[in-house]
């Protein structure tokens, strides 16, 4: 059946070289310096399987496939342009892509096969198409929220979870018929929409604050329905790029839940916006001391070390070219500023590094959590822009906090705390803070942006007579 | 158990330990790159999706086919895309690489 005799080794030989390139690619990305390289051998690696795969027989239709490479294309170049700010909802909008994919061909194979389909086919082919329709609307879901098109507190209702356990029995059940009966045709797209639902009912109860677990949660599922689609069409290939997927999505929900010291189960099942109702009892009226920009500059001037703690907050405002400058300002004076990186800062993994190096800040200078930490003792100042509540001590102290337990960026024990926030309302998890009421804590009110831009202008204007 | 299922089993665990070998090592610094990349990765599902386009053996098979090699084509361009542009970003402050 083949164009050419002897055509069935060389693809098999293409899609090893390239199983092996992306294992390379993922190989090279453990640093920064040699991560580039890794996009080539990804890429390189692509290529090949796409090039095997047109060799393989029985394909006919050319034209086709080269209309539809060409259409992905031309949506993926806008895909890969977007904002860093943006890169978040570009990655959920990618997962859903991915799983839509998967789904797709899932269903097809599905069309064409039935009913003749072994039973093991049949189980991973559910398997799939299960995981990759509620991967494509959960993504969406995530997307929908962090582009904030949709409300981005959690939603919640009674019953949520066994909802959802219902919708997942009713759908595992009738892929179980279906490996029985392969030939029940009308089941599929019952099971199919099912997934849909559970996909957009799954998403609906997580905030904003959950997202970088649930965007590396919903990464590890796309590689887990790639690799069952590997099972479903024999390919190696495909079993190893979606088990490669599939293990870097958990290492990294895994790495996301222990930062904010939650289990799997707890941030799927159970909202963060639960648990605010405990909290609010009880409080004093406490006051906090305000400061001025120029007040602020003159501390920061006069400092030797600094740490400074960016969080979401400064992606919104898109500050982190003032930041920039402020460090470069300061660097200039003398002064030694770090960026204190806490794993869950931001919407997804690894979202403040990017923006920082966006913003031309050498990522020597952003320091993890667990190498700041025992350093802030000794640091004169700890400026906070947008971050809450991964710098809120009660995490440490008050067992009846929600986020007790939760491994924190301890600048409470810098010499000068500053923060810059727009008000006194608590953060996203609806946490009060009570690192904002210390004697050493200076409220800086406003714009994160613009309030960097202040300090940087006092700087500039103040100092050098 | 056909060996298919076997064999597939022992691609799938041995992969999964690579993985996890390999992407642990991964900087914190770079997790957002490596998503992006293991996206892009991920969209070589568009070998499954080509071959049902050119095989063309039903309209609807040929019609979900190509919405899928679109939908896994314009992942691993923008995925290579976004990803080579985060990195390029990433600078150290020391003026020599080592």
């Amino acid at each position: 059946m083949n164009i050419l005799p002897g055509t069935q080794p060389i693809i098999e030989i293409t899609y090893l070289v390239a199983s092996v390139l992306f294992i390379l690619s993922l190989k090279w990305m453990s640093s920064p310096s040699t991560a580039r390289h890794g996009v080539r051998a990804g890429e390189i690696g692509m290529l090949l399987a796409i090039g095997g795969t047109l060799l393989q027989h029985g394909i006919v239709d050319y034209k086709s496939i080269a209309i539809a490479l060409v259409l992905g294309t031309g949506i993926g170049i806008p895909l890969g342009l977007v904002q860093m700010t943006a890169v978040p909802q570009r990655t959920a909008l990618s997962h859903a892509f991915g799983a839509f994919c998967v789904t797709l061909v899932g269903t097809a194979e599905f069309y064409l096969r039935s009913p003749d389909i072994s039973r093991f086919t049949m189980a991973v082919l559910s398997a799939e198409v299960i995981l990759g329709s509620l991967t494509f609307t959960g993504s969406l879901m995530a997307g929908g929220k962090l582009q904030e098109i949709l409300p981005q507190r959690p939603l919640t209702y009674k019953g949520q979870n066994l909802v959802n356990l219902v919708l997942l029995t009713i759908a595992l059940a009738g892929a179980g018929y279906l490996v029985l009966h392969p030939g029940a045709r009308q089941l599929f797209p019952a099971i199919v929409g099912i997934s849909f639902l559970l996909g957009v009912l799954m998403i609906i109860p997580i905030g904003g604050a959950d997202m970088p677990t649930v965007i590396s949660l919903l990464n590890s599922y796309a590689g887990l329905s790639a690799a069952a689609m590997g099972f479903v069409l024999d390919s190696k290939l495909l079993i190893i790029a979606g088990a490669l997927d599939g293990s870097s999505g958990f290492i990294l929900s895994v790495i996301m839940s222990k930062a904010m010291n939650r289990s799997f189960g707890n941030v799927l099942f159970g909202a963060f916006g639960q648990v605010q109702a405990a909290t609010v009892a009880g409080q004093e009226a406490r006051t906090a001391r305000s400061a001025t920009a120029e007040e602020a500059a003159a501390i920061l001037v006069a400092a030797n070390k600094v740490v400074v703690v960016p969080g979401y907050g400064m992606a919104v405002a898109q500050a982190q070219h003032k930041v920039r400058e402020l460090y470069d300002t300061l660097s200039k004076r003398g002064v030694e500023v770090r960026f204190a990186i806490h794993p869950v800062a931001g919407r997804m993994p690894g979202h403040m590094n990017v923006l920082l190096a966006e913003a031309d800040i050498p990522y020597d200078r952003l320091v993890e959590m667990e190498d700041i930490n025992g350093e802030f003792s000794q640091t004169d100042v700890a400026l906070v822009i947008g971050a809450n509540d991964v710098t809120n001590p009660a995490a440490r102290t008050d067992s009846s906090s929600p986020i007790y337990g939760m491994p924190i960026l301890d600048v409470d024990k810098a010499r000068t705390v500053m923060v810059i926030k727009r008000s006194m309302s608590p953060g996203f998890a609806g946490i009060d803070n009570p690192l904002y009421y210390l004697d050493k804590t200076l409220m800086l009110f406003g714009d994160a942006k613009l309030f960097v831009n202040d300090i940087v202008r006092e700087l500039a204007g103040g100092g050098n007579n | 158990m056909s060996s298919t299922l076997i064999n597939g089993l022992f691609v799938f665990i041995l992969a999964a330990f690579i993985g996890f070998e390999v992407i642990r090592r991964v900087s914190p610094l770079l997790h957002t790159p490596l998503m992006s990349l293991t996206n892009a990765l991920d969209a070589i599902a568009v070998v499954g999706a080509i071959v049902l386009v050119g095989r063309h053996e039903s309209r609807l098979s040929y019609l979900l086919g190509m919405l899928a090699v679109i939908a896994a084509t314009s992942n691993i361009v923008g995925g290579f895309l976004i990803t080579d542009r985060m990195l390029k970003m990433f600078k150290t402050s020391r003026p020599t690489q080592p």
